[in-house]
């Protein structure tokens, strides 16, 4: 069991949070292999980007376990962020840097070779831009900016919050063939999404969670 | 994770928060000219009298550095708070102390860089000359910007995630600041009005006690109340 476990890219057992009196998740327990993409399905509230949120270590559960490639992520939070690469609603970039001066500061915070930045850069489709400040970038350029940021660890399980949200026709080109390769690699990808059409291709099965519990 | 990661880790911070500054330009320049209008309000409560201005320096001074600071240290975390920054920033795996170092330093640096404005305008506007002590003078005003600006980046952190930030900040840092307020005030006035009671040396000691003590308990506690 220990070790079907160890192999889980995610296995969450019963997770279960409240805010104040309202219970936002009741008890959800989900798993995901390596080498496969769920899909997270939901009406608005339900609780999906609470469950991202607690497997991502941003929030913690008010009960059940929950963990990240065998660890745990409210016990061994800091190795679960070594594993994940997270992308959240919110694009949480730095206004008034370059894309290449926020590249160049996640990759020191990181610690990884720079010689990276100018490959993501390349890669998300922003080496004409690289020298601006994102604050003049449109909402499509700072979900591709947040993207190669997201990868330039090379997580091994991603958590993503409408990774389509804001992106033209190439931009979710874009995010499902970088999603596609990372979980080709052996990666494992866990989205919320609201509308299947983007990801089509890209989702091997959908779980709805509806009322704080999986419904499908 | 490593000391060099720590420290990798530490001057990326330093080096987005002073460069998100200097270039929004706003920072600086409405702490700095809040720290001036202080001062110059003060000058206008206390009239010509040359020996009154000279002995309400010093806590002009220092409170003039207190109120513009906290401008300062809310927003060492607006910017992750409106942009959504500071959950990648939480993500980044390693010591989360490193994140509090790095604001501390940036912190430092613009606090410092007000205070020798304000310094400079305090010494025009309150007719006080430069003491003999001055290297001891300078001393005192870094120790007491140390204290403040470690309790101003903590509490700021502790206040970010509250609607009322701009508010609790204040009625957070105030009553913890005393102290430190307290030494600085009067080993800045015993060292520019003069020392008859001999008494610097036991205002400094408790400045240096102040700065280790709290530097050592807001790195230890960071991690808790920066947790989402």
């Amino acid at each position: 069991m220990a070790e079907l476990t160890s192999r889980l890219a995610i296995d969450a057992q019963g997770v279960a949070r409240r805010f104040g009196a309202r219970w936002v998740l009741r008890g959800i327990s989900l798993q995901v292999r390596p080498g496969e993409t769920v899909g997270l399905l939901g009406a608005n509230g339900s609780g999906k980007s609470t469950l991202l949120r607690i497997l991502a270590t941003l929030l913690r559960a008010s009960s059940g376990r929950a963990m990240i490639s065998g660890h745990d992520v409210s016990t061994d939070a800091d190795a679960v962020r070594g594993t994940i690469g997270f992308l959240a609603h919110s694009p949480g970039l730095y206004d008034d840097l370059t894309a290449r001066e926020n590249l160049a500061f996640a990759v020191a915070m990181l610690g990884i070779k720079p010689i990276t930045i100018d490959a993501t850069l390349e890669r998300v489709g922003l080496s004409a831009v690289a020298n601006e400040r994102v604050r003049g970038f449109s909402a499509g350029m700072q979900r591709r900016l947040a993207l190669g940021r997201m990868m330039l660890a090379k997580p091994r399980v991603l958590l993503l919050d409408e990774p389509f949200s804001n992106l033209d026709v190439a931009g979710i080109s874009l995010m499902s063939s970088v999603i596609g390769e990372s979980v080709r690699d052996g990666g494992a990808a866990l989205a919320v999404l609201h509308e299947l059409a983007p990801a089509a291709g890209l989702i091997n099965r959908t779980v709805t969670i509806a009322d704080g519990r999986i419904a499908a | 994770m490593s000391w060099g990661d720590d420290f990798r880790r530490v001057r990326a911070i330093a080096w987005k928060d002073l460069t998100t500054e200097r270039r929004s330009k706003a920072g600086f320049n409405s702490v700095a000219a809040l720290g001036v209008t202080i001062l110059v309000l003060f000058g206008f409560a206390l009239g010509p009298d040359t020996r009154a201005l000279h002995d309400a320096a010093p806590g002009a001074l220092w409170l003039a550095v207190l109120f513009a600071g906290v401008l300062a240290f809310n927003r060492s975390y607006q910017v992750e708070i409106e942009t959504g920054a500071l959950e990648p920033l939480l993500l980044y795996p390693g010591a989360r102390w490193t994140i509090f170092t790095g604001k501390l330093l940036a912190n430092l640096a613009f606090v410092g860089l007000m205070l020798v404005l304000v310094v400079l305008v305090g010494l025009v506007l309150f007719q006080v000359s430069v003491p003999d002590t001055w290297p001891l003078l300078i001393g005192v005003l870094v120790l007491g910007t140390v204290g403040i600006v470690t309790l101003g980046t903590f509490y700021a952190a502790m206040a970010s995630r509250s609607r009322a930030r701009e508010v609790l900040l204040p009625l957070l840092l105030f009553p913890m600041l005393v102290p430190v307020l307290l030494a600085a005030m009067e080993a800045s006035k015993a060292l520019l009005v003069g020392d008859l009671m001999h008494e610097v040396g036991a205002w400094v000691q408790l400045l240096i006690a102040f700065d280790v003590i709290f530097l050592i308990a807001t790195h230890l506690a960071f991690e808790y109340v920066i947790e989402v």
